[in-house]
């Protein structure tokens, strides 16, 4: 019977590699654009728990920093990537990652 | 009482994953995904690191989640449809992503007896602390941070401008 009041590290670990295999799992799967962008920023937000986990574990607040700048690029990379996505919405009508291949051909 | 806060907010995390990765629509894997955000939020205040459970809940769960559901809310494209163009992903993808999570559990497991305990109040960190080290070691990275903003601003304005003759 583990203590009440504190938690193994190695679970936060654990559950951060769960969220970022689900979100890997979600960018391989789905289809539809917006959902795959979406699966990205669980990926984020899985390395950010790993990030606050060692910054606790190390007593340090490098990691802290790190994570606020992984979420100011994340604002960044979600304001320009759904600017992308309404320009491929207004010039295919379609939103589906199967039908945007202009590259292949 | 750390304990069952950490196995509610994981659990109701990894629900809310699966949901996102599950849902048909995309406005049921965005609310999935405010529901992850929003447990990491308390997972990271149980971590001791206030002011990132703050900007989580702000910045994440508020403005960039928003954005999304407005972009979905403007499209209004429903529900995804299989194009069966995709098999490769589901043939390799599920034994490949099987193995990456057994691997990464396998290397936890290993590093676990030199890892410690998480306590809530051993390391509490403010926006004081935060702020310190953002203005004195990291100067530079958020000084060029402000000129990434920025340029996201710039070419987000570009793409997403109508086209005037």
């Amino acid at each position: 019977m583990p203590q009440l009041n504190a938690v193994p590290l190695s679970w936060y670990l654990i559950l951060s590699a769960i969220l970022f295999t689900l979100g890997v799992a979600g960018f391989l799967f789905r289809r539809n654009i917006i959902t795959v962008f979406m699966s990205i920023e669980l990926m984020l937000n899985a390395v950010n728990l790993s990030f606050v986990a060692f910054s606790h574990q190390l007593r340090q607040i490098d990691g802290q920093i790190f994570t606020f700048f992984v979420m100011v690029v994340a604002a960044a990379e979600a304001a320009v990537g759904l600017a992308i996505i309404l320009t491929v919405f207004k010039n295919r009508q379609t939103l589906s990652i199967d039908e945007v291949d202009s590259l292949k051909n | 009482m750390d304990l069952i806060l950490f196995v509610i907010f994981a659990v109701l995390a990894v629900a809310c994953a699966v949901s996102l990765v599950v849902q048909k629509h995309p406005i049921g894997s965005a609310l999935s995904l405010i529901g992850v955000m929003g447990s990491l939020a308390i997972l990271y205040l149980l971590l001791g690191a206030e002011f990132i459970a703050a900007v989580q809940l702000i910045v994440y769960a508020g403005a960039i989640m928003v954005l999304f559901v407005f972009v979905i809310m403007l499209l209004n494209t429903g529900a995804e449809t299989a194009t069966g163009r995709s098999w490769p992903s589901r043939l390799l993808g599920i034994p490949l992503i099987t193995i990456f999570l057994g691997l990464l559990a396998f290397i936890l497991q290993r590093m676990a007896p030199s890892m410690g305990m998480v306590r809530f109040g051993a390391f509490n960190t403010g926006a004081k602390e935060i702020g310190r080290s953002l203005f004195t070691t990291y100067l530079l990275p958020f000084e060029v941070t402000s000129v990434l903003v920025l340029i996201a601003i710039l070419g987000a304005i570009v793409l997403a401008r109508k086209e005037i003759d």
